[in-house]
Parts: C-alpha cells; sequence; structure tokens
C-alpha cells in the first residue's frame, strides 16, 4: 500500500509531509484512548482544510477502500479504532476558531479545535457546557461523533443539545450543510441524527455551536458517607425536592482511596462513599437551595465546603483524578459507562459488589449520580494469567446487570468497538435494521468507519422500490401474507 | 380523507400501516388534530390512522424523572399527572387538545423551550411503525444515553413522513414552586432588542424569555421560577429599565405567558428562524407586513401572525430569514417549507426512501 495509487493521490491533495506510512509512526496511531484494542492503518492522512477532507474522502470512495477519523485519539470506546489496510483520517490540523459571535451566543469552529478551546474563547462571560473529563484534549469533532457529555449535563444537556449545524463530507466525498447557527431548519433533523453517529455517517469539517452565559454563582462541597447506599439516598432526595444541581458526582471507597494517593486533597480514606454536589445559577437561588442541600447532608460524617476557587478546583481535581490514579490499585484496569435509572443505584451497586467478589477481583465506582451514568472500574493484573478476561467477563456481567435494570450499555463513551458485542442486550434485531436504514441513507457502501457500533456487519443493498404485485398474485393465484 | 378504525395497540397501528403500504394506499397519522394544517398536505385518497387509541401513559418513573407515554395521551392529561408528582413535561406549546405524539411529530414548543429545549431535547427513547410493517426502538429509557443511532431525533419534527412514532419516553423536570416575571415595553424595535439581548447575555437564570410586538409596540419578557424568583426578575427589571424599557414585575405571571402561547396560532402563523440580534429588522418586518410576532429572543425563533394571509408576506420573510409555514388557510398555495439547500434536501430524500420505501406515509 506504501506507494500504492491511492496513497499517491492522497500525497497529490495534502501534500507528501502531511501523509503517514511509516510503519513506527503509524504506531502513534493504532489505538485511541481505549488501549486494549490496536490495528495499524495502512496511511494516515492529515489534511487542513475541509476540501482536503473532501478529497481525501472521494479518493477513498472511488478506490473502495474504508477510513475512519480521528480527532485527539482520547474516545474510551475503540470507536477512531483504524481499519486495516484503511485509510485513518486526522483532523487535528483542522484546529481553527472560525467565528465568536457573543451578542448570538454562537460559535464557528473546525473539528480539531479542543473542547477546552471553546470556552476559553467564550470566556469570560459564556461557556460551552458540555465537559467531558477529558475537554483539555479532547476535539468538538470527537465530541460531535460520541455526542459527549461531562459532569455538568444532568442539568445542562450533551453535545447535541449545544449542536446548531454541521459542514459534512458524506462518504462519497460529496459536501452538505445541516442546520446552520439558526436554529429550526426547515425538514428532517439530520443534525440531530448525525450527532452521535460515531463516525460512520462521515466527517464534520465545520461545527456551529450554542454557547450560554456563565452562571453567577457556583457553590460545592463534597461530603462523605459511611456506605454508597447512604449517599445515594442523599441523591434521591435533592432530586425529590426539584434540585436539579449543575453535578452531582458520587466515589466510592476505592476510588477515594486511589484518588487522595493522588492529590493529597485530605479526604478521610476510611469513607464509604464521596458526594459530590455542585449548584449553580443566580446568586440568591444558589444560596437557598445550598443551605438545604448541606441540611440534606446532615447524616454526613463530614461535610467540606469549597470557600473559594482554589478549594473547588481541588474537589474537581480529585474527583477527576479517580480514572488515572487507580494505577495505584492495580496495574490494569476496564472502564465501563453503563448507565441505570437513578432509582436502582443501591440495588445495582449491591449486584457488582457481589459479582465482583464472585470473581475475586476489585472494582471501584465513580459515577455521575444525578443521571445514573456510572464508571464501574474493573481492576486486574494483566500479568496474572486468565485475571484479564476474568475481567471481561466481569465488565460484560456488570453491563448486563445495569442494561437488565432498564439501563444503557453506554452514557458517553460511545458503542465503538467495545461495547457492540452488547447491543444486541439492548436492541433486537428490527431496532439495529432500523439503525442500519440511516446508516445506508448516508453511507451506502459502508466505508465510514465500519465494524464500528452495529455488532454484526450489515450490508446496505438497494432501495426497494414500490411494492408491486407478484404475476401470479396479480393472477388470483397466490396471496400474499 | 377515508378514516380507518382507531387502532388500540401499536401492533394494529403497524399492521394498518403495513396494510396500506401493500394496498400502496398513503397514510396520514393523526393525533389531537391540532396541527393538520401544517406541512404538506396529505393527498385527498389517504386514508387517515388515528393515534386516540393510544393513550396510556404507560411509566412515570417519579423518582427517575422520566415517563413513557403512548403518543396519543393529551399532553395536558400528561401534565396533571406529573404535575400529582411536582413534575412537568417541559414543552408548553398552545392548544390544548393536542398529543404528545403530535407535538413531537411537528416539534412544536412553547415559552419553556428557552430553558429546556425542544421536542428533540427531551425524548430520550422512541418506538416507531414503519410502512413495511416494523417495529422498532431508539434510544432507552434513561435521561444518559448513547447507544445506537438517534431514531427519535430524525422523527421529531418529521410530521408522520418516515413513519409513526408509536411510544415515546420523555425526560421531564421538577416543576418550579414560584414564578415572577419581568416585563419591560417599548415602542422603538431597538430598544426593545437590546433589552431583550440584555436578558439573553446576562448570567440570570431565565425560565422563559420572550418578545412580542404588535402594530409598533412591544414588549420583551424574562420568566424566573425557583425557590426564589423574585430577586432574579428584580434584577431583570433593572437592566430592562438600564435600556428605557417601561418596567413592571409580574409574581402572578401565568397570564402573560398564556398570551404569549396563544400568539403562536392564527389564521396565518410563520415561524421565523434567524439570530438574536435580527430581532430589530424582524420587528420592523412585522410591522410594514402587517403582522403581529411573538418570539423566543435568546434562540431567535419568532412567530409571525397575520391576520389577512397573503403568500408576499411569507416570500418577502424568506428574503431575509428562514420561513416555514404553520398555520396557514387551505386555500394558500405556498410551499409551507421554504427552499431547502439541495444537497440536504437530497439526502433527505434518500433517508425517507430507506425508512418509507413505499412513499405511503404522507
Amino acid at each position: 500500500m506504501t506507494g500504492g495509487p491511492l496513497v499517491e493521490r492522497l500525497r497529490g491533495i495534502v501534500g507528501t509531509e502531511h501523509v503517514i506510512t511509516h510503519e513506527r509512526q503509524l504506531a502513534t496511531y493504532e489505538s485511541d484512548g481505549l488501549l486494549q484494542y490496536a490495528v495499524t492503518p495502512a496511511a494516515v492522512v492529515l489534511p487542513g482544510t475541509a476540501a482536503e477532507v473532501a478529497g481525501l474522502v472521494r479518493a477513498c470512495h472511488d478506490a473502495e477502500v474504508p477510513w475512519v477519523a480521528r480527532g485527539a485519539g482520547s474516545g474510551l470506546s475503540g470507536g477512531a479504532l483504524p481499519v486495516e489496510d484503511g485509510i485513518l483520517i486526522a483532523l487535528s490540523r483542522l484546529r481553527r476558531i472560525l467565528d465568536v459571535d457573543i451578542p448570538n451566543g454562537r460559535v464557528l469552529v473546525e473539528p480539531g479545535v479542543t473542547n477546552i478551546a471553546v470556552s476559553q474563547a467564550v470566556a469570560p462571560t459564556h461557556f460551552f457546557p458540555p465537559d467531558p473529563s477529558s475537554q483539555i484534549v479532547c476535539t468538538i469533532g470527537g465530541n460531535v461523533a460520541e455526542n459527549s457529555g461531562g459532569a455538568h449535563c444532568f442539568k445542562y444537556g450533551f453535545t447535541t443539545n449545544y449542536v446548531t449545524g454541521l459542514e459534512l463530507v458524506l462518504p462519497d466525498g460529496s459536501e452538505v450543510i445541516l442546520g446552520g447557527p439558526e436554529l429550526d431548519h426547515p425538514g428532517y433533523d439530520l443534525l440531530g441524527a448525525f450527532v452521535g453517529s460515531e463516525g460512520t455517517l462521515g466527517i464534520a469539517t465545520k461545527i456551529w455551536l450554542r454557547v450560554v452565559p456563565k452562571p453567577e454563582a457556583v457553590r460545592t462541597l463534597v461530603a462523605f458517607f459511611g456506605s454508597t447506599v447512604e449517599a445515594g439516598e442523599v441523591v434521591s432526595r435533592i432530586v425529590a425536592e426539584g434540585i436539579v444541581p449543575g453535578a452531582i458526582e458520587m466515589m466510592d471507597n476505592l476510588s477515594i482511596r486511589a484518588a487522595e494517593g493522588a492529590t493529597n486533597a485530605g479526604y478521610p480514606v476510611d469513607a464509604g462513599a464521596a458526594l459530590v454536589v455542585e449548584l449553580d445559577g443566580s446568586e440568591a437561588e444558589c444560596e437557598t437551595r445550598f443551605e438545604h442541600v448541606i441540611e440534606m447532608c446532615a447524616g454526613a460524617d463530614s461535610v467540606r465546603i469549597a470557600h473559594d476557587e482554589t478549594e473547588r478546583e481541588l474537589i474537581w481535581r480529585t474527583r477527576k483524578a479517580a480514572f488515572a490514579a487507580m494505577g495505584r490499585i492495580a496495574p490494569n484496569y476496564y472502564v465501563q459507562d453503563s448507565v441505570i435509572p437513578r432509582t436502582r443505584l443501591a440495588e445495582v451497586l449491591g449486584t457488582i459488589e457481589e459479582l465482583a467478589r464472585e470473581h475475586e477481583l476489585q472494582v471501584a465506582n465513580v459515577f455521575h449520580a444525578g443521571d445514573g451514568n456510572l464508571h464501574p472500574l474493573v481492576c486486574y493484573d494483566g500479568a496474572q494469567p486468565g485475571e484479564a478476561e476474568r475481567a471481561e467477563e466481569l465488565a460484560g456481567l456488570i453491563v448486563k446487570a445495569c442494561v437488565d435494570a432498564g439501563g444503557s450499555i453506554t452514557g458517553e463513551h460511545g458503542v465503538g468497538v467495545d461495547k457492540k458485542r452488547y447491543m444486541p442486550s439492548m436492541f433486537d434485531d428490527p431496532d439495529l435494521a432500523t439503525f442500519q436504514r440511516l446508516r445506508c441513507a448516508f453511507d451506502p457502501d459502508g466505508r465510514a468507519n465500519p465494524g464500528k457500533v452495529m455488532p454484526t456487519p450489515r450490508l446496505c443493498g438497494e432501495v426497494p422500490g414500490p411494492y408491486r404485485r407478484h404475476p401470479l398474485e396479480q393472477a388470483g393465484v397466490a396471496e400474499r401474507f | 380523507m377515508q378514516v380507518a378504525d382507531a387502532p388500540a395497540t401499536r401492533e394494529e397501528l403497524g399492521a394498518s400501516l403495513a396494510a396500506a403500504a401493500e394496498a400502496g394506499t398513503p397514510v396520514r397519522f393523526r393525533g389531537g388534530g391540532t396541527k393538520l394544517g401544517w406541512a404538506r398536505r396529505a393527498p385527498a385518497e389517504a386514508i387517515e390512522l388515528s393515534t386516540a387509541g393510544l393513550n396510556t401513559i404507560v411509566e412515570h418513573n417519579a423518582g427517575d424523572l422520566t415517563a413513557v407515554l403512548e403518543p396519543g395521551v393529551l399532553l395536558a392529561d400528561a401534565q396533571a399527572t406529573f404535575a400529582n408528582a411536582g413534575q412537568m413535561l417541559a414543552l408548553d406549546p398552545p392548544d390544548g387538545g393536542a398529543t404528545v405524539g403530535g407535538v413531537v411529530a411537528a416539534a412544536d414548543s412553547g415559552p419553556l423551550r428557552a430553558r429546556y429545549g425542544g421536542p428533540r431535547d427531551l425524548v430520550v427513547g422512541m418506538r416507531v411503525a414503519l410502512s413495511d410493517g416494523t417495529l422498532a426502538k431508539s434510544g432507552g429509557k434513561v435521561i444518559k444515553n448513547v447507544a445506537g443511532y438517534d431514531i427519535a431525533k430524525l422523527f421529531t419534527g418529521s410530521f408522520g413522513t418516515l413513519g409513526a412514532i408509536v411510544e415515546l419516553c420523555v425526560r421531564l423536570h421538577p416543576l418550579p414552586p414560584a414564578t415572577a416575571t419581568a416585563v419591560g415595553g417599548s415602542s422603538d424595535p431597538d430598544e426593545l432588542a437590546r433589552g431583550a439581548a440584555a436578558l439573553a447575555g446576562s448570567a440570570l437564570e431565565h425560565h422563559g424569555l420572550d418578545i412580542s410586538w404588535e402594530a409598533g409596540r412591544g414588549t420583551a419578557l424574562a420568566r424566573f421560577a425557583g425557590a426564589a424568583p423574585r430577586p432574579q426578575a428584580e434584577a431583570a427589571e433593572l437592566l430592562l429599565r438600564r435600556e428605557g424599557l417601561s418596567t413592571e414585575i409580574l409574581d402572578d405571571d401565568a397570564s402573560v405567558w398564556d398570551e404569549q402561547r396563544a400568539r403562536q396560532r392564527g389564521p396565518l402563523v410563520v415561524k421565523v428562524s434567524g439570530l438574536p440580534t435580527h430581532v430589530p429588522a424582524l420587528l420592523r418586518a412585522a410591522d410594514e407586513l402587517g403582522g403581529s410576532l411573538v418570539g423566543r429572543a435568546g434562540l431567535g425563533v419568532s412567530w409571525l401572525r397575520f391576520e389577512e394571509p397573503s403568500a408576499s408576506a411569507v416570500e418577502r420573510l424568506r428574503r431575509d430569514w428562514i420561513a416555514v409555514v404553520q398555520d396557514r388557510p387551505a386555500e394558500l398555495d405556498i410551499d409551507p417549507w421554504g427552499p431547502i439547500d439541495p444537497a440536504a434536501d437530497a439526502l433527505m430524500q434518500r433517508v425517507k426512501e430507506r425508512f418509507d420505501p413505499a412513499r405511503v406515509c404522507a
């Protein structure tokens, strides 16, 4: 492939220096944030303009070669895993902020712009609400592909609620604009269907985003409880009171210990659960509600209130450290992203504990408590024979327990390659076939990020024409059922 | 139009739709019948399939702030059920007889959209029936979920042209304990727009942010809701006064918002999508064309209402904005959607072909 005609054509489009074919350099791109999977693509290309992206996709289309788009590669579902012998289109050079329109609350960006850069561009008055933990590195293009959430989405919603328009390159290399800076463009909401489609419908080359004014006041506390059940009861009470916190996050004992080791925040390492509650909004509303939340935490062993931005930042740094710090507990871990109806929390956590005991493995739980998005971290030692397999089996059983409780296999990480095997636990064949109809309308040849999302490969086939009676039927010989 | 027996279950509805498709007969779905004049009209030979028999509130999971509804449930009935638990579905379009399925299929909304988004933002799961007899679900029953394609968004606002919505799972919100509204009046379009812009750009957490305009005079309204709405309403009043508007605060504010909602209906109503900074030009256009206006000031979405319907008013609006016709008299010959970018239109046609290959969902 190194000197093949397609690669030559790609070099012609983006310039030789932006096409990578050396094996050692390709290795950089063989995995995304989920390192369990690695595939070496035939070539990595780094376009610098939307027109170059269209040219590359058109070239792949003509050569009948599949491709995968990649942002920062921070995804946790293997959504940007390359296809063998396919082309990886890395969008990191498309990182211009094209327009900042504060009076209208709109920003126009290229897909390689990082999530944090959008909030920085509209600071100090405004912000971009979706805030995945990887926001310093992850890109808006990736956020659009995955419909990214974050800690604040219980109140503010997800990426899909903030995208008003997209300029796309479709899998045949043609370009189309869906929506724009305005809301409510006529026709089908293809924009809504595209966001969260995990790179299987095309590549966004320009993205219009809505940004919103920053809240006047923010109040944050962390309360420590004897168990996750006790902390969960407080979450239920807060929600029942009609309070919608900006964020409400929980860590169990294992996560507290790991995170404390990383940040030395002074958290009690024997606590059963830490509950972070953040309220934002108007000064008066925040103050009234916050007093109320403090009262509801009366049963906690201790409560720490952030008195300034430094203390607030420490609470968040400790919460966000929980994942990375898991290395202190075990050499390897496997992150899940299941969602449950929040009211089933105690029951599902009990099941997870039991399953972990059966598998003789530790599971740490860090989760977005408001919307029931769990991140169970299955800890294991890959050097011990059989342990990785046991961890994977345990992770699968945890996903199943969440789906059985009425939940979802993924709340924000996406299906990618990692969770596609769980899709049949949520969706029956007619559901999957209906997903495929959308896919086929955008990508009839199946060349955009193949092998992702859907549990088994499916072909599109021709659009069936209007129903016509079989000649035998017409003659009254056969009845059609 | 021929009316079929109203199905009692989604399986029956799916079977009726599939039977019509086999016969090559177009089908129009009917909910509360409050928006039948919107979008493109079904052909005369179409049969009507009503969702009136699918009217069960299947689940109200108060602790999870979700509900599962059949499409024929009246929005008002659903709201009454949710209100018993201190909750609401944050959709408040006008007309009491509308069903939840109809509101979603037409993507209709009211003033609450400014804070909570529209139907697309509140539907978290959907079951649909397609013309080939397929019954399929997407999404789920939890508010956070990215598994599979978002078919619900595709069907929201599709006016039943891809298939029928046969069940919905929606996200609910707490019903706020108290509200207060700051109102500012002006007869200067620029002044009114400045007032609305000051509110939209402020850190105040409004529960509704609207403008209204009729015959050279209008208001900007900001509603606040929660445990302590009054201090925010006072802050909003100050912002409006600073821009020169004459102001007041209404603690008993339900009727002004009902009026805003009612103004989204009329003999001819055109929904105009622009940007918040287009407000002054749009107010002048309303005066010039003899129409009145209500709008979600922070979103840039407005409804222009004309007592005397004319295609030329719509054409004038389409020179500068996206203008979609909603209410209109049967005799007014006009494309309700207006121009759609050809590449986007081609893609929409491909989606239509895949979901409704028999092309019977009208």
